[in-house]
């Protein structure tokens, strides 16, 4: 009896369409979010994140009103990133039902936006969103979808953001992402055995026992995949089963 | 006696969107309204208070908005719900933001997990954030639920009950905590049962289902 490791569908979303790229180019499109959006929830998704990628201010308009229509009947908790650069940013999407925001780019630009946001709403609702890429040794930050380097250690700021009032932390392995060949179980291990928050993993699952690796090797709290689902090669229901039949705790009811 | 009004208390503390959708979704003849306004609280069958973020600005929040005093009145007379920070705030005292004087409904103190606690020599993080299981003690609110069903958590301080007859459901996370606590016709829960998926829509369809009678 305890804590459960947590399955999260992530849902790439464009203008209120979801989309996934493989390595972040090549974009093919999944679907309506409010659809797949139940289909996870019914299927026992322990969460869903939206990560928006709409470039204009307009099409972020139809990012609320999306995650509006979500919170109306997806009763899990409902996480949104990208684009999130104020406090006022972060308002309206708690106000239209999401749980947590998801802070990505404006923390590396400003860390003390991490922690104001943290004072103004609450640690449980800021995920401090890292993305990471092997240099060397070490790794380290990237941003603008893992084009630009920034020169800043990836586990040290893993650190710091908890310090500055992250409540969790969403890792994406830049190497890895949209290529599932599995999580960088290094940069994983690494960070979630150096902070005291939830760390979820992700970038790279291709397949069910990328998730048990994540978990039992990574040490990651959560794991977090997109098109291993949107395309239906797997149930999110047969991706937990298959991790509590290699021991993990889950949630199957 | 089911519920034909039902008010999920406002004080400006956070999304009420998932509250409120999930009771309208669990009873569609039952109107759900968010209100700050005492009068239509105290009209209400059924009452929710929720709560999330910090307890020193939700309490200060209760106590200008004189929400305190709309609950000792509920208190009296219907089924009212505390979720989360809702359930922290009827507690004595807070030790978090440095120790905050709460509504006193139960006795007890909330307190911090720590950052060393330990389950089975694994380090478990704070917050508790996640799905985890809640030990039930008979109550008309678990009607219909599996034992030890999980429910969906996320905080960093708990509730350590002074009276274990008021513990209507056990928690544990690295220390033993109150999941559910309740007396008469108040239930109070840490979890968030709007975001708990079906075990939490079958709790808050029981509770508008509730006359109050424990």
């Amino acid at each position: 009896m305890g804590l459960a490791k947590r399955i999260i569908p992530c849902l790439d979303v464009d203008k209120g369409r979801v989309v996934k790229g493989v390595n972040f180019v090549g974009i093919r499109d999944a679907g309506d979010p409010v659809e797949i959006a139940k289909r996870y929830n019914d299927q026992g998704a322990d969460e869903i994140t939206f990560l928006d990628i709409t470039a204009s201010h307009e099409g972020r308009e139809t990012t609320v009103h999306m995650v509006e229509a979500i919170a109306e009947q997806v009763f899990i908790p409902l996480t949104v990133g990208g684009g999130i650069r104020e406090l006022d940013d972060i308002r309206r999407m708690l106000n239209a039902g999401a749980d947590k925001v998801s802070i990505n780019s404006a923390a590396v630009y400003n860390p003390e936006f991490v922690k104001a946001a943290s004072e103004k709403f609450g640690a449980q609702c800021i995920v401090v969103a890292i993305d990471a890429k092997q240099v060397d040794d070490h790794w380290e930050i990237f941003t603008h979808g893992g084009r630009k380097p920034t020169g800043i250690n990836a586990v040290e700021w893993a650190v710091k953001m908890e310090q500055y009032g992250a409540g969790e932390i969403l890792l994406t392995s830049m190497d890895r992402d949209g290529v599932k060949s599995g999580f960088d179980l290094g940069v994983t291990r690494a960070i979630a055995d150096a902070v005291n928050i939830p760390v979820i993993a992700s970038g790279g699952v291709g397949n069910l026992d990328h998730l048990v690796e994540g978990v039992k090797e990574g040490h990651a709290d959560a794991v977090l995949a997109a098109s291993i689902f949107h395309f239906g090669e797997y149930t999110v229901q047969e991706a937990k089963q298959h991790m509590a039949a290699a021991g993990i705790e889950m949630r199957l009811d | 006696m089911s519920s034909t009004f039902c008010a999920v208390i406002d004080y400006g503390m956070g999304n009420l969107h998932s509250a409120h959708g999930a009771l309208q979704t669990v009873a569609p003849d039952t109107k759900v309204v968010v209100t700050s306004d005492p009068e239509v609280i105290l009209k209400a069958d059924h009452v929710v208070l929720p709560g999330v973020g910090a307890i020193r600005d939700c309490m200060a929040e209760i106590r200008a908005q004189g929400i305190d005093q709309v609950v000792a009145e509920v208190r009296k007379t219907k089924p009212l719900l505390g979720i989360c920070v809702g359930l922290q705030a009827m507690m004595d005292h807070s030790e978090e933001n440095g120790g905050v004087d709460c509504m006193g409904l139960f006795p007890g103190q909330v307190k911090f997990f720590g950052h060393d606690l330990y389950e089975n020599g694994e380090h478990l993080k704070v917050p508790h954030m996640g799905w985890n299981q809640v030990q039930q003690v008979a109550h008309p609110l678990w009607s219909g639920i599996a034992d030890n069903s999980r429910f969906y958590f996320v905080h960093s301080y708990y509730v350590a009950a002074e009276k274990p007859e008021q513990v209507k459901g056990r928690g544990h996370y690295g220390v033993d905590f109150a999941a559910a606590m309740g007396e008469d016709n108040v239930f109070a829960v840490q979890f968030h049962p709007e975001k708990s998926h079906n075990a939490g829509l079958a709790l808050l369809r029981n509770f508008l289902a509730w006359d109050g009678q424990a």
